[in-house]
């Protein structure tokens, strides 16, 4: 019988070294071709015979490649965590409508400031602007679920409020547009599908130093998540004071939805398979070793999305939101038709 | 060991809301529980037991009144304080079926272990104790989604035995529980109290257990009152009877336990060669509806019955005498006398 904590190892042992695979490829593969040795080389600063590569795994490939591993984390450690405080196998950024908050503002950051989404025109006022109106909208929706979660006991029903919620942001959205410039909708349908291209490699230590404080700051979170595994009175009971829980829960999910969905647009499923998948592999819904893992898992995953979006090479980038539905839906399928097998729903 | 007031009410009400909007649910209720004794709380649905013991917990404030814990007053603690003196065993859907019973009895550590929940060596020999101690050690790598109720019950337990809380509260640890975990529990929680001299104090719906294992009873009747005392005086005074309001059912002080009320008129005079038999010839008569008078009473009944053996009665009515040879033609003749 292998034990929790080697189980847990092998896990990681398997995750890195897939991640770092799927890290190499997303380096050596895109719509220009460079050879391998060329991409090593630039990497290391030293000189290549053609600045054109250099520039294009520079500006290009690597902050793809670091920006998607972020992402896949940040959202896979939010899911999770909504997962385990709504008391709620089906809860993500998504589903709940954070996603769509997040949205809203920053539809309201592009489309009133001019219509400006192209990469290289932010300027860092203009990037922390994008960021503070996501993470306004975030915050916003996640309180009012947060308050719903005290008037509704059912969780379902909790759900279900929660898909309202992403309906009016998306009718304010509409409404935002109606009111827009063509360019300013073009930009922000383009932003809505999904990318992992939209961070420049100037804004990329911001980006990262935002996500790696959300996922910092969720590893602080583990012993009181375990806790409400129990539930909230037995978590109480265990000396956790669960209103602030709860507001710590609220201000770093809503951090890292909002900071991906500002660069991003709202990416789906990441946040609601990935942690049923690590559940899965590591067979416990202990934080301790759940939550690294699902941060591991979410940026393999997530790496893996791009490669598939970059795969049709020089036709361009596939939309983000068109890969993972395709991978994420089968996991919720499963997970749902096995429920009755699988034992942390019961 | 010493017994001491671990949890002390004084007019103490309970209820929801605050001001104007406020719902009493109990009034001025008096009550104290003492360590090494464990107290059965006992109330018909509805009556409140689930508010009181959340009030306790303090988990939901008092309207009025005073409640010391530990001789200090209850609104004083900080929930980590409060969390190492009294421990809870809940009703509580939980999401902690990934988790092993280990894994599931550590999380009672909490309060005592670090900012990450490391345990220590220390806390990993409490775990292993307690788990013994509940009779789960060999589930103990076992998940909590693939244990039966009673073995949840159980483990629940031994993560309050490792809170290390001088009082345990247990909102009906026993319910859903077949009569084996039934008994086994109590038995557990009893060995508790005595053993640990801790105050444990659970409401339960299940009479016979409380009647047998509780040192002392706290009964909610109908009338919204809460009377405290050691289990027999309670029931000697007859306040077990009043526990319950409908006419419908009685309590049997003999037995001590609740019977449906159905006193038939026709009288019979029943003589039984022993107690048992007897017994169960009663329960046959009073379910037909017949009213048991004793042989010795003194009232002439039309029907007398006598009893030798399951195999041999003798039915006498009217002057004439009939030999019963089974169970199953007694309950035909009384059908037909009813």
């Amino acid at each position: 019988m292998i034990t929790g904590d080697r189980k847990g190892r092998i896990c990681v042992g398997v995750l890195v070294v897939v991640m770092l695979c799927l890290a190499a490829a997303n380096l050596l593969l895109g719509s220009v071709d460079v050879p391998a040795e060329a991409v090593w080389r630039a990497l290391a600063g030293r000189g290549v015979e053609n600045e054109v590569w250099t520039f294009i795994v520079w500006e290009s490939r690597l902050p793809l490649c670091v920006t998607a591993w972020c992402c896949g984390a940040a959202l896979a450690v939010c899911g999770l965590m909504l997962q385990t405080a709504f008391n709620n196998p089906l809860a993500d950024p998504s589903i709940l409508g954070i996603s769509s908050g997040a949205s809203v503002g920053v539809a309201l950051v592009i489309l009133t400031g001019g219509g400006t989404l192209a990469a290289g025109a932010f300027t860092l006022s203009g990037f922390l602007a994008v960021v503070a109106g996501a993470f306004a909208g975030a915050v916003l929706v996640m309180g009012v679920i947060l308050f719903l979660s005290t008037l509704i006991r059912s969780s379902v029903m909790l759900l279900i409020a929660g898909i309202m919620m992403g309906y009016v942001a998306s009718s304010a959205i509409s409404l935002l547009n109606f009111f827009s410039t063509a360019e300013g909708v073009h930009s922000y349908v383009v932003w809505g599908m999904g990318n992992f291209g939209g961070v420049s490699l100037d804004q990329l230590p911001w980006f990262a130093a935002l996500v790696c404080v959300g996922l910092l700051l969720s590893v602080l979170l583990i012993k009181p998540l375990n806790a409400l595994l129990l539930g909230e009175r037995y978590a109480e009971n265990l000396g956790v004071n669960v209103r602030l829980t709860r507001g710590l829960l609220l201000l770093v999910a809503g951090l890292l939805t909002a900071v991906v969905t500002a660069f991003c647009g709202p990416v789906s499923f990441i946040g609601l398979a990935v942690p049923h998948v690590a559940r899965l592999m590591l067979g416990t819904s202990n934080h301790n070793s759940l939550l690294p893992v699902t941060m591991l898992c979410g940026g393999t995953v997530a790496l893996f999305c791009n490669l598939v979006c970059i795969l049709p090479g020089e036709e361009g980038l596939l939309p983000l939101n068109a890969v993972t539905p395709v991978l994420g839906a089968p996991v919720i399928i499963y997970v749902i038709v096995n429920q009755r097998r699988i034992q942390y729903f019961n | 060991m010493e017994r001491r007031t671990v949890l002390e009410g004084i007019r103490l009400t309970t209820g929801y809301g605050k001001g104007r909007r406020a719902a009493e649910v109990h009034t001025s209720l008096n009550f104290s529980l003492r360590s090494g004794e464990l107290t059965c709380l006992l109330g018909c649905n509805g009556a409140g037991k689930s508010t009181l013991l959340r009030t306790l917990a303090g988990m939901q404030p008092p309207l009025s009144g005073r409640l010391n814990v530990m001789g200090r007053a209850s609104d004083c603690y900080s929930g980590h304080e409060r969390s190492k003196t009294i421990g809870v065993v809940l009703t509580d859907r939980m999401q902690a079926g990934g988790l092993t019973v280990y894994e599931l009895v550590a999380l009672g550590r909490q309060p005592y272990t670090g900012f990450f929940g490391r345990l220590s060596r220390s806390d990993k020999g409490l775990i292993t104790r307690a788990l013994h101690d509940v009779g789960m050690e060999h589930k103990s790598r076992c998940y909590v989604a693939e244990l039966s109720d009673g073995e949840r019950q159980k483990a629940m337990i031994a993560k309050v035995l490792v809170q290390e809380c001088p009082l345990i509260l247990l909102d009906e640890p026993t319910a859903f529980l077949d009569v084996e975990s039934r008994i086994e529990v109590m038995k557990l929680l009893r060995r508790l109290a005595t053993k640990e001299n801790k105050a444990v104090l659970l409401s339960t719906h299940d009479t016979d257990q409380a009647l047998a294992m509780a040192d002392r009873l706290w009964l909610m009747t109908q009338e919204r009152e809460m009377v405290c005392g050691v289990t027999e005086e309670l029931v000697l005074s007859g306040w077990m009877d009043k526990l319950f309001g409908g006419d419908s059912i009685r309590f049997d002080r003999m037995r001590g336990v609740y019977a449906p009320d159905n006193d038939g008129r026709q009288a019979v005079s029943l003589t039984a060669t022993d107690e048992t038999l007897r017994y169960w010839v009663q329960n046959l008569l009073v379910r037909k509806g017949f009213r048991v008078v004793l042989s010795n009473e003194g009232i002439v009944s039309a029907i007398s019955l006598t009893v030798n053996s399951g195999q041999n009665m003798s039915l006498r009515q009217g002057g004439e005498t009939e030999i019963v040879r089974s169970f199953d033609e007694l309950s035909e003749m009384l059908d037909v006398m009813v």
